[in-house]
This record gives structure tokens, C-alpha cells and sequence, in this order.
């Protein structure tokens, strides 16, 4: 008899989620979903609000990286107020910058040090007491202390920027409201021992040392573990190096050939397009000139280090060539890479907030630029998981006429279904018991996608992760929360 | 004296509140000597495995599952708090209060401009709560004990409230509850 297995809540990743599992009679793995199980319907509650409220209201679909949609909104209406992506003075474009970079630096920290680190030092196969930042801050201090005090640094960068460290307010239609105090740059600039823009980059080069270790002595695992090949898709600045505030959509396939040639943004409708399954509320993404069956791609540090030519600060750069290097200059297709790379773009957004620390553009007083009214506007940014689109149309009253959003997790959405049908091939195949250890594999599959499932069904929370066996006709023969 | 046991959750919010909690820093180190996380985001103990002396909730009620995990939670837990806008009266989800929820299935599956090719399929399976009529507070279904308000509340807050708590008997500087 054939079983289905569902495993809910997945925790340790940002959202609420579903996975099952369907065995034929033979026990094997015929099938394997990801179901996202949020709705809120934000497309048409922002209708009718005026456009002014969109960066400060559309940034509630996630308290995880609200910056992201503070900024994409913010550039979305850039464009209705005729200022576009790339009018905007020299000190509204850097605070922007500065503040998305911060955000960057706080969630990629919480995301290794917080989420993921439980599952590279004690084993995804741990007990479930050991699985947790509780279990790393007792057993590894130094380190819990490290990622905590990296996070703070790029809360407080976004504290100073966005005037709140979630949910902030600075981002305004062709603008910033505020420029950055000296006090502020100096705190962040020379500050004390343990919080100072130098001390972050050390730790964050550290911490890369730290994963490539672990790949060396892992590397069996690392490079296995829910690999397949796939397209990818990312931002990329017009010269082709890493930018993840600005630049034009590219997109290479598994081999590296370019799919999508560095288009303009405002044009994505004609690019991509979304195709909705009865059993998830997230919409899969697919590249048009492609289709739906082989266009779907990843986004995300992993997909960001496969699109671009370079990354254009020196300490990252060196890091990312020796990323490169590994997979001989081919996209690399391995999901658990997407931890190095993601520690590299860490590295990468401290240099780049060093960078902007010393810019003094970011003491200066010309805020917000005007422009002539238009009727609609789209704005994408990289965020920490990867690319995110909005898109408004406006009324000649300025209320909003419509929304359409595509965030990261949901572009992530047929690719961190084949990596749960992947590893359930792998590990479940054939097993008789199902232990903790072996469901949190498929977790840690997920996890390495950080999805952010609350965005992704514009919603957030706990992602449950519930397993549930059902026979191929459907019937519940087992259930077990991990 | 034994430590008392929390349990977070995040129903229908957008983890801010969550992330607010992290935002203690490095109190964090401090709060695990003073208690034990039971079922919560950043734990992998997935239903509450004991009797919980606190519980804190994040986000309002906008499906059948979200009220069983707030029936769950006030079960289990001696004092429950509301932890945020959304918890408290429902936040920004419930937006769609006014609006008939059809609509807004239409309007994300069917009418915007990526959806052309998608087939017209609305999501509809088992493996989906069933969404409620409208997004309602906590204290509407089950008794609340306090409320911390915040979009999110300050991390300040959240660690005093969690200190007077755990401490029994001290009291919240009344300057940290503000609202945003």
C-alpha cells in the first residue's frame, strides 16, 4: 500500500509550511510537496490606499527582512513620482544603500548563526534539544556571542538609517527623510572593541573560514546533498559585478549560458510569469521564453554568485574566486553551498557598509528628488533570500488600482520542492522508521533556501512541519511531528 | 528554583515580533539562564511537550489552524500574552476584514499581470487550513492575560515584561509600553 508522509511544522525557517511525502506500494518516494499553507491576500488589500503609504505598509508582509520591501516598495514608487530608479540625489541613493546592506548583514547572521548553525555543528541527525541557538550559545559561546553582536551591528545600521529597526520609516517616494548623524557614522566607524565596522569584517572573514573548513571535512555531504542542476536568476549592476540595491535581471541556466540578458526590471511581466497549483498558496515563477516545465530557476546568494562576473569589494572578491574556482567556473548547483555563498555576500555587505561609513554624501542635506507624475512603477531589489519585484498602478486620486508582488521565497518555490523531493529519495527510500534525525533532513533542505514564508504567502510565522504517511488512495496511515 | 518554561508562536503575523525578541541581543544569553523555550520558531520541539509557565503570541487569527495552535497555547501556558499589534486587534492582515475574501483570491491568482498563463486555478487542497471570514484578535477567542503593544513591540519591553514575569512581583517602567 502506498503512504504519504507530512511533515509539519518545519521549524527554524521564517513562515508556516507543509511538507508530504507520497510513497507508492513499494515504499518508494513517488512524490514529494512543500505546501505553503498562508494566505493573506495583500494584492488587493492595498488597493485604494494612497501611494505614500505603500514602502511603510507593503514591508508588514515580513518582520524578517521588511527592509527589502520598505526599499522595493519605495522604488516601485520612485517611479510614480517620475523620479525612477536612477534619479534619486546622491544622498538618498547611498542612505538607501547603506540601510539595505544592514539588512543584508543582519539576516544573513541570523540566518547561519540563529538557524542554520545547530545543523553544522551537532548534525542535522541531532536530538532535538541540541537543535537550537540555545544549544549553540551553551556549546559554542564565543561564536553565539559573535553572530548575536554581527546581527545587532546591522540593526542598529538599519536603526540609524530607517529610524526602527523593523519596520522603519526613512524610505519616502524620490527619497530618504533623514541623513545619517556623525555621531551615528562614528559609532559605527570607530565605535568600541567589539562593535565597529572593522571587527565586522574580520568576523565575517572568520566565519567563512568557518564554513570552508566545515566543507572540507563535509564535503561528501555538502556537495551532494539536494544538488541538481537549475537555472538561476538575480539583479546583476549594469557592469555585470554583484548589486544588490540596483542593476538589470539576468539569468544563466545550469551550465552557465546567459537566458535572460540583462533586461530591464520595469519589463519583467514580459519575462516571467506564474503558474498557481491547487495545493499550495505560493505561485511558482517561471522564465516565459522557457515555460513552465524546464523555466523555473533559483534566486538567492547561491543564484547571486552564479549570475554575476564579480563582485566588485576586494575581501569578497577574493572569496568569491575561490567559490568559483571550486565548480571550475560553472554554476555551482549545490544547495548547501548556498551557506558559503551566503557568508560571502555577509562579507560582501560589511565591506560595502565600510564603504558607505566614509562616504560623505551620507552627511549631506539633498534628500528627495521630484519628477513628473506617472501612473505606474516597479521596483526590484535583491533581498537577503533573493530577487523581489513589486509592482504598483496608481489612480489619478493616488489611491493605489493594483499590486502584484513576486517575492524572494515564491521565485525559490519549484526549486525548494525538487530539493525536498530529492532528499526524500535519498534518505526516506525504503526506511521502515521514521526518526527525527531523517525528517530533519528534509528541513535542513528547506532551511538551506531560507525560505521566508511568511513574504512568500505575503504572511509569517512558524513554519509547522508536520509528517503525515498516506496510502496511494489517499488515506492517512501514520502521522508524526517532528 | 526552577526555570520557568516559554513558549512563542507566530500565527498570522510577519515574525517582526519575533525578530523584536532577538533584538535583546545579547540578553539573550542571559534570558536562557533564567528560562526553558518549549515550542517556538527557533526551537524544533514542534507541539508543546509540557505544562509552560508563559506563553507569548504573535499575530491574529486568520485561519482553523491558527486557533488551534491559541487553543494549544492557552491550554498549556499560565499566562498568555498578546505580543504586538496583530495579536492584540489584528494587525495589518486584518486589512482584509472589509473585504470579501474571494476577492482577494481573485485578485492574487487571477487578475494580476503574472498570472496570465497560470490557468485560473485558485489553491484549494486538504493539506490547507481553512481560512476565516475575517483576521480576529486573540482575546476575541481565548483570555488573554496582558498586552504588549508595538508594531513590534521594542525589544526593551518584551525583556522587562519577560523579566517582571519570570522575577513575579516587579514592575514595567511605564515610559517602555508605547505604542509605534
Amino acid at each position: 500500500m502506498g503512504q504519504k508522509i507530512v511533515i509539519d511544522p518545519v521549524t527554524r525557517v521564517e513562515g508556516h509550511g507543509r511538507v508530504t511525502i507520497h510513497l507508492d506500494d513499494a515504499g518508494n518516494v513517488e512524490d514529494a510537496r512543500l505546501h505553503i499553507v498562508e494566505f493573506r491576500g495583500f494584492e488587493r488589500m492595498i488597493q485604494g490606499r494612497p501611494y505614500l503609504e505603500v514602502p511603510v505598509i507593503v514591508q508588514r508582509l515580513c518582520g524578517i527582512c521588511p527592509v527589502s520591501h520598505h526599499l522595493a516598495g519605495a522604488k516601485a514608487i520612485d517611479c510614480v513620482v517620475g523620479v525612477g530608479p536612477e534619479g534619486l540625489t546622491p544622498t538618498g541613493e547611498k542612505m538607501r544603500r547603506l540601510m539595505h546592506y544592514g539588512q543584508m548583514f543582519q539576516s544573513h547572521a541570523l540566518h547561519f548563526f540563529h538557524l542554520a548553525s545547530p545543523d553544522l555543528l551537532f548534525g542535522a541527525g541531532a536530538s532535538v534539544e541540541k537543535r537550537n541557538v540555545v544549544a549553540v550559545a551553551r556549546e559554542y559561546p564565543e561564536l553565539a556571542i559573535q553572530g548575536i553582536t554581527m546581527r545587532k551591528f546591522g540593526q542598529e545600521i538599519i536603526l540609524a538609517t530607517a529610524g526602527k529597526k523593523i519596520h522603519g520609516i526613512s524610505a519616502v517616494p524620490g527619497g530618504i527623510h533623514k541623513n545619517l548623524s556623525i555621531a551615528d557614522r562614528d559609532r559605527f566607524l570607530v565605535g568600541e572593541k567589539d562593535f565597529n565596522i572593522n571587527k565586522m569584517v574580520d568576523w565575517s572573514v572568520a566565519i567563512i573560514d568557518f564554513i570552508k573548513n566545515y566543507h572540507k571535512k563535509n564535503s561528501g555531504l555538502m556537495d551532494s546533498f539536494a544538488a541538481f542542476p537549475s537555472n538561476h536568476l538575480s539583479l546583476v549592476n549594469k557592469d555585470g559585478g554583484m548589486d544588490l540595491y540596483h542593476g538589470v535581471l539576468r539569468a544563466v541556466d545550469a551550465e552557465g549560458r546567459k537566458i535572460l540578458n540583462d533586461v530591464d526590471y520595469r519589463e519583467y511581466v514580459k519575462h516571467i510569469q506564474e503558474e498557481t497549483k491547487s495545493w499550495s498558496y505560493m505561485k511558482f515563477p517561471f522564465l516565459n521564453s522557457i515555460g513552465k516545465e524546464n523555466g523555473w530557476y533559483r534566486v538567492g546568494p547561491l543564484a547571486r554568485l552564479n549570475t554575476v562576473d564579480f563582485i566588485p569589494t576586494p575581501l569578497a572578491q577574493k572569496e568569491f574566486e575561490e567559490f568559483r574556482a571550486y565548480t571550475k567556473g560553472k554554476p555551482n548547483n549545490m544547495s548547501l553551498h548556498t551557506h558559503w555563498a551566503r557568508l560571502i555576500e555577509l562579507l560582501h555587505s560589511a565591506e560595502k557598509m565600510k564603504e558607505l561609513l566614509n562616504d560623505p554624501d551620507l552627511q549631506g542635506n539633498d534628500l528627495i528628488a521630484k519628477g513628473a507624475r506617472q501612473r505606474e512603477g516597479v521596483g526590484v531589489v535583491e533581498a537577503p533570500r533573493g530577487t523581489l519585484f513589486h509592482h504598483y498602478e496608481v489612480n489619478d486620486d493616488d489611491s493605489v488600482a493594483r499590486c502584484n508582488l513576486i517575492v524572494s521565497t515564491t521565485n525559490n518555490n519549484e526549486a525548494m520542492n525538487r530539493a525536498v523531493g530529492h532528499v526524500a529519495k535519498a534518505f526516506l527510500t525504503g526506511v521502515k522508521e521514521i526518526t527525527d534525525g531523517l525528517l530533519n533532513h528534509l528541513e535542513v533542505a528547506i532551511r538551506a533556501y531560507d525560505p521566508c514564508l511568511s513574504c512568500a504567502t505575503h504572511a509569517l510565522g512558524e513554519i509547522p512541519l508536520r509528517v503525515s504517511i498516506y496510502d496511494s488512495n489517499g488515506m492517512l496511515v501514520d502521522e508524526k511531528a517532528t | 528554583m526552577r526555570k520557568k518554561i516559554v513558549a512563542t508562536t507566530s500565527l498570522a503575523g510577519c515574525f517582526g515580533c519575533h525578530m523584536s525578541i532577538l533584538d535583546i541581543d545579547l540578553r539573550l544569553v542571559d534570558l536562557i539562564e533564567l528560562v526553558e523555550f518549549n515550542r517556538s520558531p527557533i526551537t524544533d520541539i514542534k507541539k508543546i511537550s509540557k505544562r509552560c509557565d508563559i506563553g507569548l503570541i504573535e499575530g491574529g487569527i486568520c485561519n482553523d489552524e491558527n486557533y488551534h495552535v491559541l487553543k494549544e497555547f492557552r491550554e498549556n501556558c499560565e499566562v498568555l500574552v498578546s505580543v504586538g499589534e496583530c495579536a492584540i486587534m489584528g494587525g495589518l492582515p486584518a486589512l482584509r476584514n472589509n473585504i470579501p475574501i474571494r476577492e482577494c483570491f481573485e485578485e492574487a491568482y487571477r487578475n494580476v499581470p503574472t498570472s496570465k498563463s497560470g490557468g485560473g486555478i485558485i489553491p484549494n487542497d486538504d493539506e490547507l487550513p481553512i481560512i476565516l471570514d475575517r483576521v480576529y484578535p486573540c482575546h476575541e477567542l481565548v483570555k488573554i492575560d496582558y498586552f504588549l503593544p508595538g508594531c513590534p513591540p521594542r525589544a526593551d519591553l518584551i525583556w522587562e515584561t519577560l523579566l517582571a514575569l519570570v522575577t513575579s512581583g516587579a514592575e514595567l517602567p511605564y515610559e517602555l509600553v508605547k505604542y509605534d
